[in-house]
């Protein structure tokens, strides 16, 4: 078993699209609120084997688009301060700011370095003894463990030039927020790998007071077929629920040892989330104990003024009120290569994912399912 | 910064594993895992394991696609 080819057979995925369109009476919309799973839908053309009665809405999963302007002004402000290093991941980099991006940062001589992994960033901070090297944290749950469990390393490595600018968030409260907001869906599609970590009873809130069902799926088109196949029933039985459909990477309690190193390192705040603004008790920052590697302490900077581009909708679509293909500059001004927000920046992004595959691509009627690049820029098929 | 993709590990050295994904080796810190040996499949996100694929319940997962089918 390598856990790939036998979740992406056709056949079987043509069968179970089939069985879902042979179930369904009434129109229900799901949302997904993973990067992963708005890639997965375009990539493998998910839509467009389902009846129209089913309709798949992206919301807030994707790590960097719902990180603040104020975030990457931040970054853009330290990136100017004198031996400083900026660690990032590669995404940030083209986000644009108010008035700039990191990039063009780089390109004046700024010091700003791609990781992927803040691994990495600590050590270019032992490499750099001289220097002060700070960490873009971004990401949600999945991601806060790999950033704490590095600040545990440098606490005791004794290391004192590392720093860490958090914006890392917890998923429940954009969830709950869309609902509030009187988005109306049917169920949520729940993040796997968030779910990896956090477990499942992080949902039950909004079972109970929501009412609507959450089923954390998996990222082959037939975990997902499977799990909207599963809010289906959940639907027609009206029987909202927690349920795990991807059980071979989930447990219900989750990841005991991340998120006990999660809870040592963090502890939460309001923050702030594009397209949202602020949600209370959404954010992670670092507790008292790790204060001295937090970069908002440790550095006096003027951040300039947050300007919204007018003409991006990229936070009406991440919460699940707007379309890519509602936004006039699609496809036109704004692409891949010369994004103006961060929805198509970000390959997890959905006017992204959007644009590389309702566009160009195929989808999976009739055709081979599209050869994809992952993260790490492979070709899926031949993994 | 996520790799959707089971990693196969390879070796291990102290907390840290070299995992294959489709051929290619990468470096990958154990320290969020536990029991992790030669053989198994992890999930890698920013250069950490973050959880084991249980093989048991791939398997049961697989046979509940086949049921979805049949009950149509
Ligand atoms: S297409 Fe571009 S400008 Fe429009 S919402 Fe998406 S990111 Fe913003």
């Amino acid at each position: 078993m390598e856990y790939i080819d036998e979740f992406r057979d056709k056949k079987l995925v043509l069968q179970i699209a089939e069985s879902i369109n042979s179930i369904v009476e009434d129109k229900l919309t799901f949302m997904e609120v993973c990067g992963g799973h708005t890639m997965a839908i375009y990539r493998f053309g998910l839509p467009s084997l389902l009846t129209n009665k089913i309709k798949l809405l992206s919301g807030p999963g994707c790590p960097v688009c719902v990180t603040g302007k104020g975030y990457i002004d931040k970054l853009i402000a330290l990136s100017k301060l004198n031996n400083v290093i900026i660690a990032t991941f590669g995404d940030l980099v083209r986000v644009p700011g108010s008035t700039t991006t990191l990039a063009d940062k780089r390109s004046s001589n700024s010091d700003i370095r791609v990781v992927y992994s803040s691994l990495k960033a600590l050590e270019i901070a032992r490499s750099n003894p001289e220097r002060k090297v700070i960490f873009a944290g971004i990401g949600f749950e999945t991601t806060a463990p790999t950033s704490a469990a590095t600040i545990l390393e440098a606490d005791a490595e004794g290391i004192n030039n590392f720093y860490l600018l958090s914006s890392h968030k917890v998923m429940p409260p954009a969830m709950s927020a869309i609902i509030d907001d009187g988005v109306e869906i049917n169920g949520y599609l729940c993040p796997g790998h968030v779910s990896a970590i956090t477990g499942s009873r992080i949902y039950e809130p909004i079972v109970s007071k929501y009412k609507l069902g959450c089923v954390i799926s998996g990222f082959e088109p037939l975990d997902m077929l499977q799990s909207i196949y599963m809010l289906i029933k959940q639907n027609k039985k009206n029987e909202p629920r927690v349920e795990i459909q991807y059980k071979r990477a989930v447990r219900p309690e989750g990841n005991l040892k991340a998120k006990q190193i999660i809870n040592e390192v963090f502890e939460y705040r309001d923050d702030n989330w594009r397209g949202f603004g602020t949600l209370k008790l959404s954010g992670l920052t670092l507790r008292k104990k790790y204060k001295r590697f937090d970069a908002e302490k440790a550095f006096n900077i003027k951040v300039e003024k947050t300007v919204e581009n007018p003409g991006c909708i990229c936070g009406q679509i991440l919460r699940g009120v707007k379309n890519p293909k509602d936004c006039r500059l699609f496809a036109n001004i704004c692409k891949p290569e010369t994004p103006v927000g961060a929805c198509m920046v970000s390959n997890e992004g959905a006017c992204a994912a959007h644009y590389k595959y309702n566009l160009v691509n195929l989808t999976l009627k009739g055709s081979d399912i599209p050869a994809q690049g992952n993260a790490l820029g492979q070709d899926a098929r031949k993994i | 910064m996520c790799l959707s993709v089971p990693a196969k590990v390879v070796s291990i050295c102290g907390d840290k594993a070299d995992v294959d994904v489709g051929g290619v080796i990468y470096n990958a810190s154990l320290y969020l895992v536990e029991d992790i040996k030669i053989g198994d499949f992890l999930l890698i996100h920013s250069g950490y394991a973050i959880q084991k694929i249980d093989k048991k319940e791939a398997e049961e997962t697989l046979k509940l696609f086949k049921e979805i089918q049949k009950k149509s």
